[in-house]
């Protein structure tokens, strides 16, 4: 550190901060739009600042600037990013240089995707280190060691000689922030650190980051768009929407007496009302003791699962990555053949293999998928990819299809306008009610949602939820509702089957899933799911009975 | 849908010569002032207002001889391609949607092929074979095809893991459906920046054969052919050569740029109106 570590004082002080970039909406002009409206902010030496709001919010796009840095043509047109007393924004280049990765760091939300897979975990995390020569390679090592050791990975001492594929999700995370603190910065940025985590992963790295910020006095810019996490790791709170200021406040004040209706609205988001359906007399679907495997059985990920699916009502399977959901929906979909069992639709066995299966079957069973950018050619427009399953199941063509379609986007509170228009041209939220409406198309009985709302913001989410649950009324379709969330299963489950490594480790109806005595992984399963409390993750990590299995 | 000012100036560039081309080609007997074969002149005159281009090795009008020959190249050079486009990357797709013992059979023996050296396989099969434009081309189409095989087995094998072709499988949508309508529109900018490529490569390819006899049989000539006829003249500080050299360069450039501008609108995901 040049100029001495006081240990408090100003460190970051972001003043009227304006951020613009080109857009080219499609059939008009290029426009140059504004992505953050004056937004100012300040933080102190070693506490920590919660940037909270949805996609679009501006959140990353401040968090960036204070390292003066645009993502993808977006530019810093106005205002001051003050760091340790002096504007960045003036340095150029080379002060930019000089400053990221050894005042600033920056933590990405996908750790795997941010490692570069051809390099040693510890040549990665020791780089900014060596390059500002602030360290030798040996000490720099020595310090990644510790810092591994502080954020709790398994052999510390071996772990950099790893390729980042050859760790977990959890744990690459982990390594991350070590590589953010090892060049001992005075701030580090962390982008959704945890959002594409297990819950039972998340709880742990949530536990290391927030040891290693308090141990090494590093102020933190947090960004996510879960309050739940954010307040357990920040000490305020600043609420973004469109690029403007909603609400800043001391964590206790955010999230306990929120002073702005849209802070309150995202406080109290995941609370839909959903009353348990008794189960009916005789189930549609019922999966029988099925085992199935990859790799010419080699690897078995279900292991002698049963479940049934009664008409019109929801089967939620939930566990963390790894214990064989998807895998489930797979095996019933007919695109990974059961080893051993069967899958019974309507009284009758269905076939194991997809080829197996007539048309008919087929459209009984729709799946919807948890990416609904790759789930849509992105070279059809909307219009074909709802109306083609009409075409398909049910021969419409011409205007008939189109009429059909327009009925469609209607129901999933589209307007016509979107006709025409390409995946790329819609938002998220958007993609999966396409998505919804395509599989909606085919009539089916059935609908396997595999982790639909896991990668939406937590309001868009609850909108597609309420949406499923309004079209569940109106079209009398049963859901298989795959999910590691457990909020979601609250909020419209009426049986859950919980699974973990492969197996159903506890099945039945909602209420009685939920209520204690619960067995060890779905307590900690139950356990993990943040909660809106200040210290709860300290009271969570205590009372846990068994580790994770991402750990 | 396709504003003429917004075309790029290189693509117009590019457009308005490949239609020059085209035009030259289609309309040969209508333009050239001379016959294909017709001997005008004394050997290798220089440019004149009577023979624009100068006089070949044999005293026929160069300009007359390039017209037709841009004929004669871009006729070959076009099916050639067309046919290892259509053969190799609907054989590449079908290799990545079937997989199994489809995908193994059809993989090795396109190594089998290519591990030959294009110009050497050429040559054995066309000394075997009668000299015609149908042969000639059905030669030049297969061996190209299984590069373009490669390449679209490459793109399309991505392309079938994605959720959008699993949702397609889901659905029960036949090969036909998947292959064209799902994978196709999706693995289209590799293939039109290896078309481009390609069909330069079927233009040199003939010249090759041509120059070493092979192609194109006299008294008609491609443009490489032409660099043949005249090759002697070089040494004598004659360019008759050269004319026919460059027109080959031109049309390169030309193709591609085309090219270029449409692989900017295919790999557009708003559909060419962002």
């Amino acid at each position: 550190m040049a100029d001495g570590k006081a240990k408090s004082g100003l460190l970051l002080d972001i003043r009227n901060l304006r951020i613009e970039a080109t857009v080219y909406p499609p059939g008009e002009a290029p426009k140059t739009i504004t992505l953050v409206h004056d937004v100012s902010l300040t933080l102190e030496k070693g506490k920590v600042l919660g940037l909270i709001g949805e996609s679009g919010a501006g959140k990353s796009t401040i968090g960036l600037s204070s390292m003066g840095y645009g993502r993808g043509g977006v530019r810093i047109t106005g205002g001051e990013v003050i760091l340790n007393g002096r504007d960045i924004l003036k340095g150029g280049k080379e002060g930019f240089r000089k400053l990221r990765g050894r005042e600033v760091c920056y933590v990405a939300q996908s750790a795997a995707a941010a490692f570069n897979p051809a390099h040693r975990l510890m040549d990665q995390v020791v780089e900014a280190t060596l390059l500002h020569g602030t360290a030798t390679r040996a000490e720099a090592e020595k310090r990644a060691v510790t810092l591994f050791k502080k954020l709790s990975l398994p052999n510390p001492e071996t772990i950099g000689q790893r390729f980042p594929h050859q760790v977990s999700g959890g744990q690459l995370q982990r390594v991350m922030t070590a590589m953010a603190l090892c060049s001992e910065p005075d701030l580090i940025v962390f982008d959704e650190p945890t959002t594409a985590l297990d819950v039972t992963t998340q709880i742990d790295v949530l536990a290391a980051i927030k040891d290693a910020i308090r141990d090494t006095h590093v102020a933190a810019l947090y960004i996510t768009h879960d309050l739940a996490v954010v307040a357990q790791v920040s000490d305020e709170i600043m609420v973004l929407r469109h690029g403007r200021l909603v609400e800043w406040g001391g964590t206790r004040q955010i999230i306990k007496e929120p002073r702005q209706e849209y802070t309150n609205a995202l406080v109290s988001v995941h609370e839909i009302e959903h009353k348990e359906q008794q189960p009916g007399t005789a189930p549609f679907l019922s999966v029988k003791n099925v085992t199935a495997a990859y790799g010419g059985g080699q690897v078995k990920v279900l292991k002698n699962v049963s479940v049934d699916i009664y008409p019109g009502q929801t089967l939620a399977v939930v566990g963390e990555s790894g214990s064989g959901k998807s895998t489930l929906a797979r095996a019933i979909t007919g695109l990974l053949p059961p080893e051993q069992g069967t899958v019974t639709f309507d009284g009758r066995p269905l076939g194991n293999k997809l080829a197996d299966r007539p048309k008919e079957d087929l459209r009984q069973l729709q799946m919807i998928y948890q990416m609904a950018d790759v789930a849509m050619n992105p070279r059809q427009t909307v219009g074909t990819i709802i109306g083609r399953p009409l075409e398909f199941y049910f021969g419409m063509r011409g205007r008939e299809r189109d009429k059909r379609v327009a009925e469609l986007l209607d129901e999933i509170e589209m307007g016509k306008g979107f006709v025409d228009r390409y995946p790329a041209e819609l938002s998220g939220g958007q993609k999966q009610r396409v998505c919804i409406a395509r599989s909606l198309a085919a009539k089916p009985k059935l609908i396997i949602c595999d982790e639909v709302t896991s990668a939406l913001d937590p309001l868009v989410a609850n909108g597609i939820l309420k949406l499923l649950l309004n079209l569940q009324q109106v079209e009398k379709v049963a859901y298989l509702f795959i999910t590691h969330d457990l909020a979601t299963v609250k909020s419209i489950a009426d049986s859950i089957a919980v699974m973990y490594r492969g197996e159903v480790v506890r099945y039945g109806a909602k209420s009685k899933v939920l209520t204690p005595p619960f067995d060890a992984y779905t307590d900690l399963l139950l356990s993990s799911v943040p909660e809106m409390e200040i210290g709860w993750l300290e009271k969570a990590i205590a009372g846990r009975r068994m580790e994770s299995a991402g750990n | 849908m396709l504003d003429i000012r917004r075309i790029p100036i290189a693509a117009l560039i590019g457009l308005v010569l490949t239609t020059l081309f085209v035009l030259a080609a289609v309309f040969a007997p209508l333009i050239a002032p001379h016959g294909n074969a017709e001997i005008v002149g004394d050997v290798w005159e220089p440019m004149s207002s009577a023979h624009w281009l100068g006089t070949d090795n044999l005293g026929r009008d160069l300009l007359s001889r390039l017209i037709y020959g841009a004929r004669i190249t871009l006729f070959i050079a076009v099916l050639a391609t067309a046919l290892s486009f259509s053969l190799g990357a609907i054989l590449g797709f079908s290799a990545a949607v079937f997989g199994g013992w489809f995908d193994t059979i059809l993989s090795r023996l396109v190594d089998l092929l290519m591990s030959i050296p294009t110009l050497i396989m050429g040559l054995v099969v066309l000394s075997v074979l009668p000299s015609n434009l149908v042969t000639l081309i059905l030669v030049m189409g297969i061996l190209d095809s299984t590069r373009v095989y490669r390449l679209s087995r490459a793109v399309a094998v991505d392309i079938n893991v994605m959720d959008y072709v699993e949702a397609a499988k889901l659905r029960g949508e036949g090969s036909g459906w998947i292959i064209f309508r799902e994978i196709l529109p999706n693995a289209l900018s590799p293939l039109v920046s290896e078309l481009g490529l390609r069909f330069i490569y079927a233009v040199l390819f003939l010249s090759t054969l041509s120059f070493l006899g092979l192609g194109v049989q006299p008294p008609d000539a491609d443009w490489g052919g032409m660099v043949k006829e005249n090759k002697d003249g070089i040494v004598f500080g004659i360019p008759a050569a050269l004319i026919p050299a460059a027109a080959i360069a031109a049309l390169a450039i030309s193709v591609n740029l085309v090219a270029d501008w449409v692989l900017n609108r295919t790999t557009s995901l708003k559909g060419g109106r962002g």
